[in-house]
């Protein structure tokens, strides 16, 4: 059974090898970026059952944090990726502590006011640049050593953040953490009469999930030397659920098959404006009406291994 | 007279945004309770169908040469029925999945009703006039107060009491606090429930869009109006609870009064005040005010 997964994620990584040399690359890293995000995002849904609304605020301030340390304080790359992904885990760190608080409804309502805080901070502070963002953002040299201007090049050091990612995330999923993470999603009051300190558990895994969506960030913001509020407004939260629900929720190849098709679509969308906004939530009224398992739930299904 | 370095007007100008806020953040928060008392789906197309309410006023004086009274009748039973549509279409085949499954549609919904009105309108918003009878206001000495504005206040308190009579007073209001606790035992004496379920529905839908009429003359009618909006009220809704409708009301123009009063001593901290309450709120009493342990 996990052998399957594993010759999944083999292909998918030879996959992401060539890649490059048939489809354009910087659309491949934007893919690449939100697959992460999308992942990072599902270890909650998916796997403790809690839906957060508001994962855009790790993304973006991730982004703003590895912009700021880029570009003002002139770090290498390695160093302002790290930054961020540090920030976002610490605002995970509050941020969770607050929200795992309530459950089901209201852990969704609370991490969407908790972001629309966030954003609120982003537009108003000094270092975020306001509307205008953190711009020109250098790419500079990995470890000194390599030219992150070539694009080739950053596309495999992309294509390996986000491969070590979600390594990390598949890792955590089948291990005896991920194990008890599912035990809560199944039946709470069980994992806790059965000595689990629920809380801490949720908490680790949302502080796990926001470093992870930090990560893709930080990467993100490095890549397209910006870092906007457009990676901080709940509109990308809703994308990343999009993402997550049309791929399949607790699916391991679920949010990447969702990233994928969901940047594609923006992609040849791009020019139709506020339709975006229509045909995504077309697609969430219908994944919820008829396709709740997604893409990769329903493929599973059909061929009998899980995904 | 100065009430620490801030002049009256700038603080009774100041309070009265606020209470109108308020008004606004009660009657949204108020329609939500009710629907998720009856669906057991927090209704994320709320803000759309605000808007929507504003828009309908927009229409039926444009096309039809209706003005604001019939506006204020008439808007909240179109967009109610088209409530009652989408309940009766899509969100009745909901109920027995986990309560996420309805957020994650009705925020589709709202994104398909907001994408569509950008469409065709853009991001600007669209002026709608005062009516004649409530233009002007009063002077009260120690500041202005505009005749619209205070009928909003009072109009949107009148009706957020009614509500709270009609659920907790009357014989409709136990039917349904009764199929609220146990569906299925109401519908064995007798009482059609899916029907007051769908009819619930149109009725908070309704009451969004009522605001969303009494908003169009203050706010301009736009697209945007209802999704920063729909945000801040679930933020209220988290620190009232959804147990008990007096709690919605109360927490909502507390509120309002609240981010009016940080506009005028600390502006900067303004758009997020509400935010913050809400985190305080969470760490000590993660039920809400006004909730229910659960």
């Amino acid at each position: 059974m996990i052998a399957f997964q594993h010759r999944v994620m083999i292909g998918l990584g030879v996959l992401g090898l060539v890649a490059p040399f048939v489809i354009y690359p910087i659309f491949l890293m934007k893919a690449l970026c939100f697959a992460l995000f999308a992942a990072a995002f599902n270890l909650l849904i998916g796997y403790v059952g809690l839906l957060s609304f508001g994962h855009a605020m790790f993304l973006g301030m991730a982004g703003y944090a590895a912009g700021h340390a880029a570009k003002i304080w002139g770090l290498p790359p390695e160093l302002a990726i790290l930054f961020g992904t540090s920030v976002a885990a610490a605002l995970g760190l509050v941020v969770g502590a607050i929200a795992i608080r309530r459950q089901g409804i209201y852990f969704a309502m609370t991490t969407l006011a908790l972001a629309q805080m966030v954003y609120f901070f982003c537009l108003q502070a000094p270092f975020t640049g306001g509307e205008d963002g953190i711009q020109a953002i250098p790419r500079g040299r990995l470890f000194g050593v390599v030219n992150l201007a070539d694009t080739m090049t950053l596309y495999y050091v992309v294509l390996t953040i986000v491969a070590a990612g979600f390594l990390l995330l598949y890792r955590t999923i089948h291990s005896p953490f991920g194990q008890v993470l599912k035990a809560i999603r199944e039946n709470e009051p069980r994992a806790i009469s059965l000595g689990y300190r629920v809380d801490q558990y949720k908490l680790l895994a949302f502080v796990l999930s926001a470093a992870l969506a930090g990560l893709a960030g930080a990467t993100k913001a490095i890549v397209f030397q910006l870092a906007s509020l457009t990676d901080v407004a709940w509109q990308m939260s809703g994308e990343v659920v999009l993402m997550t629900l049309l791929g399949g929720l607790g699916t391991v190849f679920g949010p990447i098959v969702g990233a994928f098709i969901v940047i594609t679509l923006e992609t040849y969308l791009a020019q139709m404006g506020s339709w975006v906004l229509v045909i995504q939530g077309v697609i969430f009224v219908v994944c919820v009406l008829t396709f709740r398992r997604g893409v990769v739930g329903e493929l599973a299904r059909l061929i009998r291994k899980p995904l | 007279m100065d009430f620490f370095g801030i002049p009256p007007q700038a603080l009774f100008g100041q309070l009265l945004l606020g209470l109108i806020n308020g008004a606004f953040y009660a009657m949204l928060s108020l329609g939500l309770a009710v629907i998720f008392g009856m669906l057991n789906i927090i209704n994320f197309t709320h803000g759309a169908q605000y808007m929507m309410g504003a828009f309908a006023a927009y229409f039926l004086l444009q096309y039809g040469g209706l003005g604001y009274w019939w506006s204020l009748l008439l808007a909240p039973i179109i967009v109610g029925a088209s409530g009652v549509v989408i309940e009766r279409l899509m969100l009745r085949y909901l109920y027995k999945l986990d309560h996420l499954y309805g957020l994650l549609l009705t925020f589709g919904l709202a994104l398909i009703i907001q994408g569509l009105f950008q469409n065709e309108f853009g991001s600007s918003g669209l002026p709608y006039r005062i009516p004649p009878e409530l233009t002007g206001g009063q002077n009260l000495g120690f500041m202005f107060l505009p005749n619209y504005r205070a009928w909003v206040v009072g109009v949107s308190l009148a009706v957020c009491l009614a509500t709270w009579f009609l659920i907790e007073r009357t014989k409709l209001g136990s039917y349904l606090r009764a199929a609220t606790e146990n569906p299925a035992l109401v519908q064995a004496f007798g009482i059609n429930v899916p029907r007051m379920i769908t009819l619930t529905y149109g009725f908070g839908v309704g009451l969004a869009a009522f605001a969303g009429v009494l908003a169009a003359p203050i706010y301009q009618v736009s697209p945007l109006m209802g999704s920063n909006l729909i945000i801040i009220v679930f933020a209220v809704v988290v620190i009232g609870g959804m147990g008990s409708i007096m709690g919605a009301i109360v927490t909502g123009f507390g509120l309002g009064v609240i981010e009016g009063l940080t506009k005028v001593f600390y502006p900067q901290a303004s758009s997020t005040v509400i935010f913050v309450i809400m985190a305080i709120v969470l760490l000590i009493k993660p039920a809400g005010l006004f909730g229910r342990a659960r």
